[in-house]
């Protein structure tokens, strides 16, 4: 271990010394305030030190090849320190009201985010395991931390059937590990690399386990049908900025890692894990938005089309390559969880501030919220025509790109569900917004909102129209981090 | 001539429109007069440069000048658009003529709209007219051209309807729209179709928009003939659109609901000049393809012909001059139908001078009766002596009287026909000589109705009188009015031969013979004495034949209708068009037919079958819905035989 290999991880080091300085610190400081203006500052130092590296620097391993950190692990570290920044900003109002632990609140944050950044530069199986599970735990814990019915069954479910997919996904890698002989991405794609047909018939089949044992394991980080189940019950009882953050940041790196995995280590694999990933993203958009349709709770509502958006994802992943130009199904990835990122978090962000106030996720509760808190409703009707992906919004240039790429690699009958499924959900997303603007509001109180939320929902909302509008700059950084994995790096 | 001198032609009216509109309209509308005078100045500013633009093409012998400007290119897969200027010698002509006329018209608008309310939003539009229309001529890129081609309507449709509270200027305006957006969509059809040939010009590193390149492409015989045609007739039907031609002329008359100078810039040198530019800008396309070129040509020399006879009836000035516009543009596309290229944009030059003259004074003349109805107009001639003058010379120019502008323009246009040596030039030759008796015959009617005899008490005693306030107050009108209309009396006499004189005038020291015919098209017509004798001859019996019936009154015009009677209702029901086209096109086979059609389909099938994806959508829904239990087994239960599944499928399909 050298100190250059430590300060490659200086994010991740930086992010988890937040953490525990969160922790500290809330022993001390008498204004809780400070925390978030601390917690926020350093990660913004943090995005700093990582937008320099990344400006500056070239690919390289660390800590005898378990991480790699190159661009595309410059661009979930970004992201995720983004994200993370603005759920702790949005979460102001929401943690000011407990009367302990705020920070372990924003620590847990942290920590978690920490192994979700560790997880986009592991390149070796154990680590991205270890990572993993960073990422989980602090989740589970912080899923029941209203300590209330619903929060503590929804930490439990998170925590069992992680419990449960982990279990899987380490009995998958024992079974590469065993195959192979090894458990770095770039020695096990030199290894499968020949294995096919006759080969796989003759003692390969391990291999296929193995492999399809992880497609269970990261489904169920991405929330991807049939491995979905948990995901409705944890969002709806889980507060709800932890929710937020479970569906884009967790997503993210869910991603982060598939891609890596299957584009580096499968990728001369002569199997067709495409075509399983095509399958379980069309499973994945229709069930998510035909149970969507049936929902009354806002916060379920938003988890089913969070299981369909992992599906629209999914269609990036399965468009492997086929070398026609146009965007490409990695990138198109990346830019998808970069607008979807910005526009479900509006979109949660209104719902942490209206059911503070309404005192309900109910969908008819919301009727008449644009009378009663104009901008709000129009930042959730803004983030909902985007999340139906209608110009001009990211959520339109996201599914332009990711379909766009699927037709490019022949998968038309792919692309022609995703554009079905997007007219399907345009039902739902509709509905909330026909609730706020043409039903009667119930009563005329406002909706208070802190300074800091207001940045919050601010910053994503103005982000979700920038990258409507302008969505070159974006998909330039995404192409060239996703440039990576078709270098087979 | 630099690149932003070139583009500045069209810049100076765009940013007088941006300055009206978005400095002095919203903040400092009390001094609106102040939008007059920014207009005023755009114009003399485009002017300035359109000249220089013209020398400059001179000065290079008429080899076009020529920008790209990369920087504003956009590339989206096999398409590239990158905007220019194209500085050929019929742009220089063009944007002298628009700017010229542009200027004059909007100086006379100072008096004109004084006191009107909407004063600056009027400039405002004025302003943007004359820069989309300037926009337009300038074009490179045909994609470019047709951007101001567009705006140019939308222009049109905001003057035409400038009264917006009057019904009859609101539903002439959305007319006017309308049935120009017909020839609009021929237009697109047209450049859509060039672009499907994009791999043909892209092979000889051409571009499929950018009009050097068509033109190229079209001289070379890179095109099939038959390509061509189809570009030509597409681009023809949006010219027809345009520039009112049969049968698409409907619009043109009603568009008189508008302020009269937008009436004059319309027919003078803007709107309708605009198809007649687009036809003479695509103009190999043409010489590529007799077919096309003799559609060009049968459907100019009729719609000549057809609407001359509708001006014989119109009692309304302003319509008898919109459809003396019809017939002559009719004429100019003639023009270009028998090749005579130069002819034909002689005659746009002329016409415009002319024509916005005769609009001027209709617009004086109504300053002091209040209407239009020339049946309560008569004896303007003592009391508007200088009205009275100048409308008299754009008269005679009109009706081609030796030696006024209008004569030789015409004339080139008729010998260019009778030479043109096939039957199709010969049937044109025949419908535009009879055009010319009837224009006399019209154009003298309105001067006798208007100027001669008694006055007949203007808006006080018509029963229709324009909606507004209206005084009658016989007297000359205001110097800001007069003086741009004395300045085009001179042009409608001297640009004839000042223009294309038929020989040099060395005595001057000016001109050479032909020079304008030269500069476009690299060679003239000749003159034919026996075509202009008989021309001269058909004009002469033609205002013999008004001043009999309307200046003399020797025989009553009520008792040569009433022997003709059912002609006569025909004719001055503009041979029913607008009922075919309002009653039975639009009613019947649009509304009741297509219209109706649709609606059924889209109430029971299209939303049928929506209803029932929708009831199924909820169906299942809330059936996924249920099987979330909460139970934490049964999710297990589903994870694990999610692996089962996929690894059989391996198995058996893999």
């Amino acid at each position: 271990m050298s100190w250059r290999e430590v300060s490659l991880i200086l994010p991740e080091v930086g992010v988890i010394g937040l953490g525990v300085l969160m922790v500290l610190a809330d022993l001390v400081l008498p204004r809780k305030g400070w925390l978030v203006v601390l917690a926020v500052a350093g990660l913004m130092v943090l995005g700093g030190i990582t937008i320099g590296a990344w400006v500056g620097g070239e690919a390289e391993t660390a800590f005898f090849g378990t991480l790699r950190v190159d661009q595309f692990s410059h661009f979930f570290r970004i992201l995720i320190l983004g994200i993370v920044a603005l759920v702790i900003l949005a979460s102001v109002d929401y943690v000011s009201h407990f009367e302990r632990f705020q920070g372990e609140y924003y620590g847990l944050l942290l920590f978690s985010a920490g192994g979700m950044m560790f997880l986009a530069s592991a390149s070796e199986l154990i680590s991205i395991y270890l990572a993993l599970e960073l990422t989980t735990l602090p989740l589970a814990a912080l899923a029941a931390f209203l300590r209330g019915d619903r929060s503590t069954e929804a930490g439990i479910k998170l925590l069992l059937l992680s419990a449960l997919s982990s279990a899987l996904l380490l009995y998958g890698m024992v079974l590469i590990y065993g195959f192979t002989g090894t458990t770095h991405l770039g020695a096990i794609a030199t290894a499968v690399q020949g294995v096919a047909g006759e080969g796989l018939r003759s003692g390969g089949y391990p291999l296929l386990l193995g492999m399809v044992l992880l497609v269970a394991g990261f489904g169920f980080k991405v929330s991807a049908v049939p491995f979905q189940m948990w995901v409705p019950d944890v969002y709806q009882g889980a507060p709800t900025p932890i929710t937020a953050y479970l569906s884009v940041a967790s997503k993210a790196a869910g991603f982060a890692v598939l891609l890596r995995v299957f584009y580096v280590a499968f990728g001369q694999f002569d199997v067709n894990w495409g075509g399983i990933f095509a399958v379980l993203s069309v499973l994945s958009m229709t069930v998510g938005n035909l149970a969507a349709v049936a929902q009354r709770d806002i916060k379920r509502m938003l988890a089913y089309s969070t299981i369909a958006h992992g599906g629209y994802l999914l269609v990036g992943v399965a468009a492997i390559a086929s070398g026609a130009p146009g965007p490409t199904g990695p990138t198109g990835v990346l830019f998808y969880l970069g607008a979807y990122a910005l526009t479900n978090l509006a979109a949660f962000f209104v719902v942490i501030a209206a059911s503070r106030s309404l005192g309900s996720d109910q969908i008819q509760e919301y009727a008449g919220l644009a009378r009663r808190a104009p901008l709000l409703a129009a930042c959730l009707a803004f983030a909902l025509v985007s999340l139906t992906g209608i110009p001009p919004t990211a959520g339109f240039m996201a599914k332009v790109f990711i379909f766009g790429a699927a037709v490019n690699s022949g998968l038309v009958w792919l692309a022609v569900a995703g554009v079905v499924n997007s007219v399907l959900s345009a039902y739902y997303y509709m509905r909330v917004i026909r609730a706020m603007y043409f039903a009667p509001p119930s009563s005329n109180e406002r909706v208070p909102s802190s300074l800091a939320f207001r940045i919050a929902l601010g910053v994503s909302t103005v982000g979700v129209l920038a990258l409507g509008l302008a969505p070159g700059p974006l998909m330039d950084v995404a192409d060239q981090a996703a440039s990576l994995l078709r270098a087979g790096g | 001539m630099s690149e932003i001198a070139a583009w500045g032609i069209f810049l100076a009216p765009l940013a007088s429109f941006a300055l009206i509109a978005l400095v002095i309209r919203p903040f400092f509308n009390r001094c609106d007069r102040l939008s007059g005078y920014v207009t005023v100045l755009a114009m003399v500013v485009s002017l300035a440069l359109s000249v220089g633009a013209l020398q400059a093409v001179m000065a290079g012998d008429g080899k076009p000048l020529e920008w790209r400007a990369e920087s504003l290119g956009l590339s989206v897969g096999p398409l590239t658009f990158i905007p220019g200027v194209y500085l050929d010698p019929l742009t220089a002509v063009m944007v002298v003529v628009v700017s010229l006329v542009s200027l004059m018209v909007q100086v006379y608008s100072l008096g004109y709209m004084k006191d009107d309310p909407g004063y600056s939003r009027y400039f405002a539009y004025m302003s943007l007219f004359t820069a989309s229309m300037l926009g337009l001529v300038l074009a490179r890129n045909l994609l470019q051209l047709y951007v101001f081609w567009e705006m140019v309507g939308l222009c049109s449709y905001l003057l035409i309807g400038f009264w917006y509270n009057r019904p009859a200027a609101a539903a002439a305006a959305k007319k006017a729209f309308l049935v120009t957006r017909l020839g609009d969509f021929g237009f697109l059809l047209a450049i859509l179709y060039l672009f499907f040939h994009q791999g043909v010009f892209a092979v000889q590193g051409m571009n499929a928009l950018e009009i050097p390149d068509i033109h190229e492409a079209a001289r070379t015989g890179l095109l099939a003939t038959g390509v061509v045609t189809w570009v030509a007739l597409g681009v023809f039907v949006g010219a027809m659109g345009k520039s009112g031609q049969f049968p698409l002329h409907t619009w043109l008359p009603d568009a008189m609901e508008g302020p009269t100078p937008v009436s004059s810039l319309i027919h003078a040198a803007t709107m309708v000049a605009a198809g007649v530019f687009l036809v003479a800008r695509m103009f190999p396309l043409y010489e590529a393809s007799s077919a096309a070129m003799n559609t060009v040509a049968i459907i100019g020399g009729f719609t000549a012909l057809f609407a001359a006879t509708m001006g014989l009836v119109a009692n309304d000035v302003k319509r008898v001059l919109a459809y003396s516009t019809i017939s002559q543009l009719g004429y100019m596309m003639m023009g270009l139908g028998v090749g005579a290229y130069g002819a034909a944009i002689f005659h746009l030059l002329t016409h415009g001078l002319f024509k916005c003259l005769l609009f001027l004074g209709v617009g004086s003349a109504n300053h002091a009766t209040g209407t239009f109805d020339m049946r309560y107009m008569g004896g303007l001639r003592k009391r508007m002596p200088v009205t009275y003058v100048t409308f008299l010379v754009a008269a005679l120019s009109l009706a081609g009287v030796f030696p006024l502008a209008g004569f030789w323009s015409k004339d080139e246009i008729l010998a260019a026909a009778f030479h043109g040596g096939s039957a199709v030039s010969l049937v044109v030759f025949l419908m535009g000589a009879a055009a010319v008796f009837l224009t006399a015959v019209y154009i003298f009617r309105a001067v006798f109705m208007t100027f001669h005899g008694e006055f007949r008490g203007g808006a006080e005693t018509d029963p229709m009188p324009p909606p507004g306030e209206h005084h009658v107050h016989l007297a000359e009108s205001p110097w800001v009015m007069v003086a741009p209309m004395v300045a085009l009396a001179v042009g409608s006499v001297v640009a004839g031969f000042l223009m294309n004189p038929v020989a040099p005038l060395w005595g001057l020291g000016i001109a050479p013979a032909h020079w304008l015919s030269e500069f476009l098209e690299g060679h003239a017509v000749g003159m034919d004495l026996g075509v202009a004798g008989l021309s001269t001859l058909l004009a002469a019996s033609g205002i013999g034949l008004a001043y009999l019936l309307y200046g003399a009154r020797r025989v009553s015009p009520d008792a040569v209708a009433q022997r003709v009677r059912p002609l006569y209702t025909l004719v001055s029901r503009r041979y029913y068009f607008d009922e075919l086209y309002e009653e039975y096109v639009v009613t019947r086979v649009w509304y009741q037919g297509l219209c109706n059609a649709l609606e059924w389909v889209d109430r029971n099938i299209v939303d049928g079958f929506m209803d029932f994806v929708g009831w199924q959508g909820r169906n299942w829904g809330a059936g996924i819905a249920r099987l979330q239990t909460g139970q934490l087994q049964l999710y297990g239960v589903v994870f694990a035989s999610g692996i089962i599944v996929i690894m059989a499928a391996f198995l058996l399909w893999g």
